[in-house]
């Protein structure tokens, strides 16, 4: 279990429980946190699960892989934060996560 | 392909390659019934092709786990005997009913192909040219920015800024940097997921001073009357400036669009076509819905769904053509002609 904290572009914080294996964009979804699509049900196929990790979470979720980076061309205002929320899995060590979405999704 | 405004006649025009339109082929197939398909695409697969090819599909009976490329290939593979043609790069612009209850299907490039029955298996819309989330784009479209190159001649003599790390991106920095006044290629990173050689290419090109490559992303267009001048970059280094451009060619992906399915007079329901449950028919006798594109109560969006559709469908689709033939219901394991029209 970790406790997420995703930060709408508006700023209202939205904080969810969420179950460890479960993706970072499947609870966001599952507690409609507006501004997160997923349009692709999270295949990493279409950038429209795009968050800013917070700076002193970035060295905890680890880099994005390859075919992500890939999908990432695709999406809004890239910064060094940037994931697809949908290739973050939750982890105990994810507990207190602090997440931003992005002003629009592509 | 028709090269020409002859119309094509066939049997069954089929709007849309997808999983779902190639395995219709293979039950009209056994129906006698000889098949066109028209896809935007370039290739056969639509959503499996395009969005997954790589992916691993796991409901596929009988296939534990197969990547949408891998059954693309089988169903392409699976349709062979019955000699579909394919008629790629074109979208589906209109449907017309003829006197003789036929129907006239033409693509944009102005081609006509005239079918007894159409079976749109058009999935989840067209695949077109996604827009890049830059404020104000759409002012600018058709007169500076393109999704894609028609006519080279547009680019002749200006100022291009390509956006993209892709093969598109890459493929049209080689072939119009020899035309174009200027030509900057604008990418987010280093690395560019395009072909090795088309790398190579363009890098030597901006190794002679050819064209300029800036790492970083447009955040703004700048000019007026829906011309471009500039593009205002924020390069990866964090800092602000001024493209000058006259032409944009941005390439961020593709994206399913219904297109103009909504302009056939059809009854829609949002964004879907209505069927019934026995002959997946719309509300046009003659033309028929299968996969991703119809609904009916409890409609699953799965490729094995859309490939029960396509084995009731080509029964009443039969039936529309031949009203008076008899159907014989027979097993492909046990019938000799089944047999002989898969050439087995
Ligand atoms: C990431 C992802 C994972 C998936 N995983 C699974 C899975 O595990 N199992 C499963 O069963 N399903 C899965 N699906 C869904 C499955 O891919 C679709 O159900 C299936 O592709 C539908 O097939 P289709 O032939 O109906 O349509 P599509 O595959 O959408 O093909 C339709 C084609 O029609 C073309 N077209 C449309 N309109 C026009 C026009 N006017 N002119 C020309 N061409 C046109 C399009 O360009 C497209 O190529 C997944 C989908 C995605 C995106
Ligand atoms: S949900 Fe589509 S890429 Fe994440």
């Amino acid at each position: 279990m970790a406790k997420i904290t995703y930060i709408a572009h508006d700023g209202t914080a939205f904080e969810v429980d969420a179950e460890n294996g479960s993706t970072v964009m499947e609870n966001a979804i599952k507690n409609a946190v507006p501004g997160i699509e997923a349009e692709c049900g999270g295949a990493c196929a279409c950038a429209t699960c795009h968050v800013y990790v917070d700076d002193a979470w970035t060295a905890k979720t680890g880099e994005a892989e390859a075919m992500e980076e890939d999908m990432l061309d695709f999406a809004y205002d890239i910064q060094p934060g940037s994931r697809l929320s949908c290739q973050i899995k939750v982890t105990d060590d994810l507990d207190g996560l602090i997440v931003r979405v992005p002003e629009r999704q592509a | 392909m028709s090269e020409n405004a002859d119309i094509v006649e066939t049997d069954v025009v089929i709007i849309g390659a997808g999983p779902v339109g190639l395995f219709a082929v293979f039950e009209l197939g056994l129906l006698d019934l000889k098949c066109h398909l028209i896809d935007i695409l370039d290739r056969p697969g639509g959503q499996c092709a395009e969005l997954y090819p790589e992916k691993p599909i796991y409901d596929i009976p009988a296939w534990p786990e197969i990547s949408g490329q891998g059954l693309t290939d089988r169903l392409m593979e699976q349709i062979k005997p019955f000699e579909p043609e394919f008629h790629f790069n074109r979208m589906v612009t209109g449907v017309e009913k003829q006197e003789d209850g036929s129907f006239v299907v033409t693509t944009d490039e102005n081609e006509k192909i005239k079918g007894k029955v159409i079976v749109i298996a058009a999935g989840g819309g067209s695949f077109q040219p996604k827009r890049p989330p830059v404020p104000g784009i759409e002012e600018f479209e058709d007169h500076s920015v393109y999704y894609s190159v028609r006519r080279m001649e547009e680019f002749r003599d200006h100022d291009i800024l390509i956006v993209g790390g892709g093969d598109s991106a890459l493929d049209w920095t080689l072939n119009l940097q020899p035309i174009a006044k200027s030509l900057t290629l604008l990418h987010r990173r280093d690395a560019f997921r395009g072909a090795p050689d088309s790398v190579n290419k363009m890098k030597k090109l901006v190794d002679e001073g050819k064209i300029d490559l800036i790492l970083g992303q447009v955040t703004g267009l700048n000019g007026a009357d829906g011309v471009v001048e500039s593009a205002s970059v924020k390069t990866k280094e964090g800092d602000l400036i001024d493209v000058n451009c006259t032409r944009v060619l941005p390439f961020f992906g593709l994206t399913m669009k219904l297109g103009p399915i909504a302009d056939w007079g059809l009854n829609l329901n949002e964004n879907l076509l209505p069927v019934d449950t026995e002959k997946f028919a719309t509300s046009e006798p003659g033309i028929f819905a299968i996969g991703d594109i119809n609904t009916y109560p409890g409609k699953l969006k799965l490729i094995l769904s859309g490939f029960h559709e396509a084995a009731l469908m080509a029964q009443a689709a039969k039936k529309h053509i031949s009203p008076d033939e008899r159907i014989v219901f027979q097993y492909t394991t046990s019938s000799t002609s089944l047999q002989k029209k898969l050439g087995v």
